[in-house]
């Protein structure tokens, strides 16, 4: 076991490292540095400022001596308007976590509970009518369901303001964040639960006269959770992080919107530094639930 | 005792002596006989078997029927309707100014005037943009745009993933290992965010000749395949293994190899038809899955190039004028959801009908 963690962990500091150097070295084959205005600066002060932010040496040079402040804790400075990068981060990530895991959280509850009452219920009506929805949200892309739901809540019928940074308004962004989510983990339970409910336990446990509630929740539920574990550690991190178009929609400040606007700016540093931090947080967070999974079901062999 | 036209009976086999018997010792079969030998039902194949199935599903017949009215209207629509998806709309050589932001099947004043002096203009069945354009032919674009994008995408994928994923399953070994660690790798990439950057960066670097076939799709449509090509296939290389290796472990195939079939007759007839299924069906979902990525790269401005409709990018402009013309996003939204709806409904079916592993 501890032989696989740490195969496990070293895999991901290798990943991390290689989307660092991609970030790195994608960025830098762009044309057109940080300093392309409309108002073309004069050679002396690009040259200035190249110096000033250690663009004139060599890449491999910039790419060791960014690696070494990343070590640090330090992201460096934006180009654009010359903030601490950390500070940027500290002040949007919040929002974004706090948005992608209350949608998360929605999303695997009532997930779980619809898929295994579907399974539970098999081709009664309460199953038809939760896959169907669910088919119905897997083909619903986010933008166009927060559009709608703007559309409905916000403007036709003003029950819920248009974005306005309080937490209480959560609403709206937390719906269209959860629904994929949530209509892909009431599929994946269901399938799971009417596997677990097949197995030979099971049999076992009703032929011990185990009573219903106890069998559902003690031995089906239980093993029935394992695919979903496995879809929900990465699924988490790319809530967070991949929230891009409902955070472009409802125009919350969060670091979605940041990465975009910085791709928009070509604002290298905070490009990058956006990169490396979204997708450490997503490498550590499948690592962590790779580790779980492996501890939650013993039948996986240890590689 | 030899009898030197038979062959050599082999002591221990259970091969009938023939030189034992002779004619007379034979009977011939009766009518009935005869009849039993009959096939009671015709052979099938796993292809028509599979078919069979899935024409039986309502769901996959469904959605197979929506896809191809979808695939005919995007194909003879633009036939029909004399506009063109980036013409602004003119009467008579004189550009029309007031057919701005037009509801379905209405006309501006300009048009109405020709109509009623006798001439006649083809309905805006969506009705106008907000640089004058008709509406339809642009969404029915953008479907063709996205639905080129979801099928080339699903094509580069499953090719380069069949590829190294039959390599590494076959090869095994030391090659396998270090071909699933570059695997990993890339698997553990965070797509969305690559995908971005990528997209991004080699739309500022590709750069084609013009004139050229490359230039004519533009190097949106172009940087999204490399990105899809780059990025997804390692998916699909994992499944491809996977299954190798674990049909490689079945007992038929040892058995296969124990009667001295050759290695090519094995793959040909034992691992190929058992692998077909699972590719049939990923590529099946991977195609809404590239439409899906490539509206939200439109929606966030990074999709296909401007005067190119896209669903995606036809969604995004909506939402600038979402109080007053919500039709607007509607029609591309709703062709989205459509095409993804159909595409994920026949994948079901299609596992349904072809996965061997389902088979009752």
């Amino acid at each position: 076991m501890l032989k696989y963690i740490v195969k496990r962990i070293l895999l991901a500091l290798v990943t991390i490292l290689i989307i660092c150097m991609i970030t790195f070295f994608v960025m830098h084959a762009v044309p057109g540095g940080p300093f392309n205005r409309e108002k073309a600066l004069s050679q002396a002060t690009i040259d200035a400022l190249n110096a000033r932010y250690g663009l004139d040496q060599p890449l491999w040079t910039q790419f060791v001596n960014y690696m070494k402040n990343l070590l640090h804790g330090d992201f460096g400075v934006s180009l654009k308007n010359g903030r601490e990068i950390s500070d940027i981060i500290k002040e949007s990530f919040p929002v974004s976590a706090r948005l992608g895991l209350t949608a998360m959280a929605f999303a695997l509850s009532i997930g779980i509970i619809l898929g295994s009452t579907a399974a539970l219920m098999r081709n009664k009506w309460p199953d038809r009518v939760i896959v169907f929805f669910s088919t119905l949200f897997t083909a619903v892309p986010s933008f166009v369901l927060a559009t709608l739901l703007l559309l409905i809540f916000s403007i036709k019928l003003g029950w819920v303001p248009v974005w306005s940074a309080t937490e209480t308004h959560y609403l709206l962004p937390v719906m269209a964040l959860a629904a994929y989510p949530m209509a892909y983990t009431t599929r994946l339970s269901k399938t799971s639960m009417l596997d677990a409910l097949g197995q030979d336990y099971i049999r076992t446990a009703k032929s011990k006269g185990v009573p219903k509630w106890k069998m559902i929740f003690k031995h089906a539920l239980k093993n029935s959770l394992i695919p979903v574990i496995t879809y929900a550690g990465p699924q988490i991190a790319y809530i967070i992080t991949g929230s891009m178009v409902v955070e472009t929609v409802f125009t919350v400040g969060g670091i979605g919107t940041k990465f975009v606007s910085a791709i928009n700016n070509r604002d290298y540093t905070l490009i990058m530094a956006t990169t490396i931090f979204l997708a450490t947080l997503m490498v550590i967070a499948t690592m962590i639930c790779d580790i779980l999974y492996k501890l939650v079901d013993p039948r996986i062999k240890y590689e | 005792m030899g009898n030197d036209k038979m062959p050599k009976k082999n002591p221990l086999s259970a091969q009938i002596n023939l030189s034992k018997f002779n004619s007379f010792m034979f009977e011939k079969a009766s009518d009935e006989e005869k009849r039993q030998q009959d096939v009671m039902s015709e052979s099938t194949t796993f292809f028509k078997d599979g078919m069979r199935k899935l024409f039986k599903n309502p769901l996959a017949v469904g959605s197979i029927v929506v896809l191809g009215l979808i695939l005919i209207t995007i194909i003879v629509a633009p036939m029909i309707v004399p506009y063109h998806y980036e013409e602004i709309l003119s009467v008579d050589g004189v550009r029309d100014k007031g057919a701005k932001n037009l509801a379905p099947f209405t006309y501006s004043k300009l048009e109405q005037q020709y109509i009623d002096n006798g001439g006649y203009r083809f309905p805006h069945i969506f009705g106008t943009d907000e640089q004058c354009r008709d509406y339809f032919v642009r969404v029915v674009y953008g479907t063709r745009v996205s639905l080129i994008v979801g099928f080339f995408a699903s094509i580069i994928v499953l090719f380069l993933g069949m590829l190294y994923g039959s390599i590494s399953g076959y090869l095994g070994g030391k090659v396998d290992l270090i071909m699933m660690r570059i695997v990993d790798v890339i698997y553990s990439l965070p797509d969305m965010l690559i995908i971005i950057l990528l997209s991004v960066v080699l739309q500022t670097i590709l750069n084609f000749s013009p004139g050229s076939l490359l230039a004519s799709l533009g190097t949106n449509m172009i940087s999204l395949f490399i990105v899809f090509g780059l990025l997804y296939w390692v998916g699909m290389a994992r499944l491809i293994r996977g299954q190798i290796l674990s049909i490689k472990q079945n007992e038929y195939i040892l058995a296969a190899k124990s009667i001295g079939a050759p290695t090519g007759m094995i793959i040909k007839r034992h691992i190929l038809p058992n692998c077909l299924s699972v590719i049939i069906i990923s590529t099946a979902l991977q195609i809404p899955s590239a439409i899906f990525t490539e509206s939200y790269l439109s929606f966030v401005g990074l999709g296909v190039q401007a005067p190119m409709p896209s669903l995606g990018s036809l969604a995004n402009a909506a939402r600038g004028g979402l109080q007053s013309y919500p039709y607007k996003l509607m029609f591309p939204a709703l062709a989205i959801c459509l095409i993804v709806l159909s595409f994920n409904l026949l994948g079901d079916g299609l596992r349904d009908a072809f996965d061997p592993k389902l088979k009752k």
